[in-house]
């Protein structure tokens, strides 16, 4: 067991926790934030990305003592308090959702998309980059039309 | 998953050390083919030595003759490289069709070379351009490091550091992808350097990535899709499964060859 420290949506925390220890049973198992899913376990459905020192990351698929003194955000450190962040706000206007199971990793991937390839995405580029994130209900229709929007609206 | 230990070298030789010291040790790099095994129980470490505080292992440096990544740099920044897609668009289209953007953002070279899987795309692009790979004690040449499947010619105490890519003048990869999995089906890398041509296919073999000296040779004639047309590669050695038996990836390697030998002259320029 060992003590792992990082900051995870602008707080400071620390568990102990053994080595074998993933980032998503941290988050889920230690700080209760259990907005982190984990669907395949096998770093290919990403429900469990979050971001790691502004990257998008697998959370399944990595150690806890390896985000070590990182800044870590979740699912729940994206709204502003009671608004919600506008990638957000777009899933919810588009219903890019229907069981929600893979939203949380939909939505940290989507800000990461936005981070990485500018707010004004055509589908084509919003369907290749969605690679890494399986959703088995809505046939990705209304994820794209929320990406697209919410990637519009957050330029502000 | 068993229980470890971890370390977290800064430098190579500390890493080394904790290697040579760690028999049941592994190297940890982006770790998104090793901890998978992990969960699984077929990778059982004793020891992971995580390279990431290891000073000095990232970045792509570009010089006149050759192009040289370090081991620990991530599939996203030499897919991004700007100095890369000027000299050599054709390798750095390679890490960009590895995984999603978030196994991008994390898987290494080094770990790549290091693991060998036989599906994996930059055994073909190191094979398929005649690299070096430089490691912490000596530079093995592509010929001689890929030993098998998941076998290199790696010694339990080396470290790979760099990989140093020669320019070539033509080069590229196509990959025929597993629909589901985006892993190589099969794929090909081709380059022509001067005089030298070479043709090298992942996916296909069931002893990891190989080079195919019957399509060298007739694209030493002439460097065109038509001087591969009627040639065939067999079907003996290659790998059969439920995603496609040894026919048909014998097929696509012939079918991708061309269509990566097209894709060259185009982006490598005119044929000279």
């Amino acid at each position: 067991m060992l003590p792992v420290s990082m900051t995870v949506n602008g707080k400071a925390v620390t568990a102990t926790v053994d080595p074998r220890t993933l980032l998503v049973q941290y988050l889920r198992d230690n700080l209760r934030l259990t907005g982190t899913h984990v669907g395949c376990d096998t770093s290919q459905c990403g429900a469990c990305v979050v971001h790691v020192d502004g990257a998008a990351r697998k959370s399944c698929t990595m150690f806890a003592w390896q985000a070590e003194g990182a800044k870590v955000t979740t699912i729940e450190g994206v709204a502003n308090g009671e608004k919600l962040h506008p990638m957000q706000e777009a899933f919810r206007e588009h219903h890019g959702l229907q069981c929600g199971y893979c939203t949380p990793g939909m939505i940290m991937s989507a800000i990461d998309m936005v981070n990485r390839k500018g707010n004004d995405l055509d589908d084509n580029t919003i369907r290749h980059e969605l690679e890494g994130n399986l959703c088995r209900c809505t046939g990705y229709h209304n994820i794209v039309k929320a990406i697209s929007a919410g990637a519009r609206a957050m330029k502000g | 998953m068993y229980a470890f230990k971890f370390e977290r070298p800064t430098t190579v030789r500390q890493a080394v050390n904790l290697l040579a010291k760690n028999e049941e040790g592994k190297l940890l790099a982006g770790g998104h083919s090793l901890i998978p095994v992990m969960k699984l129980r077929l990778a059982s470490p004793s020891v992971l030595i995580d390279l990431s505080k290891v000073e000095g292992l990232s970045g792509v440096e570009v010089t006149p003759r050759s192009v040289v990544i370090g081991a620990m740099t991530k599939h996203k920044d030499v897919a991004n490289s700007k100095e890369l897609q000027a000299v050599m668009p054709g390798l750095a289209a390679v890490p960009g069709s590895i995984g999603d953007p978030h196994v991008r953002q994390v898987g290494t070279i080094g770990g790549s070379l290091a693991n060998n899987d036989p599906n994996a795309d930059y055994p073909a692009a190191t094979l398929g351009l005649g690299a070096t790979i430089i490691t912490s004690k000596r530079k093995i040449p592509a010929d001689a490091y890929f030993k098998g499947m998941f076998e290199t010619a790696l010694e339990p105490d080396e470290i790979i550091t760099k990989v140093s890519f020669p320019i070539a003048k033509k080069a590229a990869y196509q990959k025929f992808k597993h629909p589901a999995s985006g892993f190589a089906l099969v794929g090909v890398f081709v380059s022509k350097r001067g005089s030298e041509i070479r043709v090298a296919v992942t996916g296909a073999g069931a002893n990891g990535v190989f080079r195919v000296p019957s399509f060298e040779e007739a694209l030493k004639k002439r460097f065109s899709p038509k001087s591969l047309e009627g040639l065939t590669h067999t079907a003996a050695g290659l790998n059969s499964d439920i995603h496609a038996s040894a026919e048909y990836r014998a097929h696509l390697i012939g079918v991708m060859a061309r269509r990566a030998v097209a894709a060259a002259n185009e982006k490598g320029g005119a044929e000279d």
